[in-house]
């Protein structure tokens, strides 16, 4: 099978701004959606819904559990709250809020996390997400979200808005790589084939899925045929798609940028070892505190470029054929 | 019958109601149950603005139990208030129960919130309260936090933002019984509530947790606030009214057997003939 090689290309805006102007067309359509921030709002770009919608904007201050429990009292009346911070505190400082004021008394909140991974960058390891979907994978009910690129954070956020439950999003605030043309349709739970081969799967999210990309290219070069998986909803999992490319390529590569104990990885691991054992290889981050560095040093640093998973794809093609 | 004395037998009713309810269950959170049966009587003996039948009615008044682990006195009340069957306290905390140890809104009607996890009650009040506001409704939004409770961080993070976002409508009730799980609140790590939420800028009084007439009368002055929340400390007795658990310096949980509550609502009968209904002897 052949395809066009992939070309990175930068996003044509920072996603923070694609998803704010997502986020304020939702509530133009949609009077219940509000915005509540924890003293983060120039940092993840809500400030121009707080202009537009000043009424309907709460900067809480930095008091994320709080902001968390109100959100979900909001919730209560009505609201649909999107509740904002850097995904370390999202996860990390709201988890309990998470789980009891939102999750267990089934209310109606929108989590929002921040400067994903390695693109906290210079803010360092104290501001690094690489354990939040990890943290709150394993609340019942939460649907967990990666979104690739503007087009999908543009696809996804209405239907966030729009459906009721508790959802976590996770976003880099800077431009990541274009994957995806405008009016491409997403179905949450649902991940995105971007390539067919049948020598393995490679099954990314995030920033990731460009390597995974352009991995697939480099091993295509080589004569292994690859297929690629935008798993774009972290949970529920696109269990039955998995399992498929899983079965028919007979070996799979995870690519998160987070730790592989936790996320996607260990989703698609525990998933596969038991409904369709296959070799498998997680590229993430080695179960390691993140540091200070510009986002690429921190990706070549922590093993997430495509050389990583080429590496891990021969390794996995190779188990497979023993 | 007097209004003030309609309250007087419904608190002895929830006190009774609760006291079996923890007996058919073997055990459970008798101290904090009892200390907050008088300011439950006086909320579901009229002032709460309500519709039993209909328990998400939205022009209701709302309550927040913050010290969720109290479940079964409010289950109690709001049996009494024909929310649901009375028979259901038989069921608390049984397996398969709609009445379980700690509030669950999906479980119980009338049950305005899930709690359990301390501190968080206050910020979930907050946040009905602002959003009532916003849909421009007057509705009053109760919470009842226990004075251990306080400890938790996350009630000073709601502290601040309620008076910073002027909710008014929301009225805290401290239930100050004074003991916590292990001990005495002002061991474990204490200081004066009224000092505190004054600090932060809300209108505070103090009341006498089992003078119905008066924690009415704060409730009433509370609702005229401009400007602020109200936090209503109410100086209460861990345990009071359950008379196998007044003198018990661990009342927070206990075993509780046939014997103690047929004993228990007999003393609360013979108070009530007595009037020394609810305290006894125990101040």
């Amino acid at each position: 099978m052949t395809h066009d090689p992939f070309t990175p290309r930068p996003d044509e805006k920072d996603m923070r701004d694609a998803y704010c102007d997502a986020l304020i067309a939702a509530a133009e359509a949609d009077s219940r959606v509000i915005v509540i921030d924890c003293d983060l709002s120039n940092s993840l770009g809500t400030g121009r819904f707080h202009a537009r919608f000043p009424e309907r904007s709460f900067n809480l201050g930095i008091m994320e559990a709080n902001a968390c429990s109100m959100a979900a009292g909001l919730s209560l009346t009505g609201f649909v709250p999107f509740v904002h911070s850097f995904a370390v505190f999202t996860s990390r400082r709201m988890t309990d809020q998470i789980f009891l004021s939102c999750a267990y008394a089934g209310l109606n909140v929108k989590l929002i996390g921040g400067d994903a991974g390695v693109s906290a960058a210079v803010n360092g390891g104290t501001h690094m997400a690489f354990e939040d979907f990890g943290v709150l994978r394993s609340i019942v009910g939460l649907r967990l979200f990666e979104p690739t690129d503007n087009t999908m954070v543009r696809a996804l956020i209405p239907h966030i808005a729009s459906r009721y439950g508790v959802d976590y999003i996770r976003m880099p605030r800077r431009s990541v790589i274009k994957i995806y043309e405008p009016g491409e349709t997403f179905m949450p739970g649902e991940a995105k084939q971007l390539r067919e081969g049948e020598d393995v799967t490679l099954i990314a999210s995030g920033v990731m899925v460009s390597e995974a990309l352009i991995a697939a290219d480099l091993l295509e070069n080589e004569g292994v045929h690859a297929s690629v998986l935008d798993c774009f909803t972290i949970q529920p999992l696109d269990t039955a798609q998995i399992v498929e490319r899983a079965q028919q390529t007979g070996c799979v590569v995870t690519a998160e940028n987070h730790n592989i104990i936790g996320g996607l990885g260990s989703a698609v691991a525990e998933l596969l070892s038991e409904r369709a054992p296959v070799p498998l290889e997680r590229v993430g981050v080695k179960n390691v505190f993140g540091e200070v560095g510009p986002q690429a040093y921190l990706m070549d640093r922590f093993g997430l470029r495509a050389k990583d998973i080429c590496a891990a794809a021969h390794r996995v093609i190779e188990r497979k054929q023993r | 019958m007097a209004q003030s004395d309609a309250i007087t037998r419904l608190s002895a009713d929830i006190r009774i109601q609760t006291i079996r309810a923890l007996e058919q269950a073997g055990f459970g959170h008798i101290g904090g149950c009892m200390s907050v049966a008088d300011t439950l009587a006086v909320l579901y003996g009229g002032e709460l603005n309500i519709r039993p039948e209909q328990p998400d009615w939205p022009e209701r008044d709302y309550l927040v139990m913050g010290k969720g682990h109290c479940g079964p006195v409010l289950y109690a009340a709001l049996a009494l208030k024909g929310y649901f069957p009375m028979d259901w306290l038989n069921t608390v905390n049984q397996p398969g129960t709609r009445l379980p140890s700690h509030c669950d809104r999906l479980k119980t009607p009338g049950i305005d919130m899930s709690t359990g996890s301390l501190g968080q009650g206050l910020s979930c009040a907050a946040g009905i309260a602002l959003g009532l506001r916003m849909q421009g409704r007057s509705n009053r939004v109760f919470c009842i936090v226990g004075d251990g409770e306080l400890q938790e961080g996350q009630i000073w993070e709601a502290a601040a933002a309620a008076e910073h976002l002027h909710l008014n409508r929301l009225i805290l009730l401290i239930d100050e019984n004074k003991r916590q799980l292990d001990g005495y609140v002002c061991d474990v790590c204490g200081g004066d509530p009224a000092e505190k939420f004054r600090a932060f800028g809300w209108n505070v009084v103090r009341v006498c947790g089992w003078d119905t007439d008066a924690i009415l009368h704060e409730i009433r002055a509370a609702t005229e606030q401009a400007g602020a929340p109200s936090a209503i400390v109410l100086e209460t007795v861990k345990g009071m009214g359950a008379s196998f658990a007044e003198h018990e310096r661990n009342n927070h949980y206990m075993v509780i057997t046939k014997e103690m509550a047929v004993e228990a609502v007999a003393e609360i009968h013979r108070r009530l003939s007595a009037g020394t209904y609810p305290a006894g002897e125990v101040v």
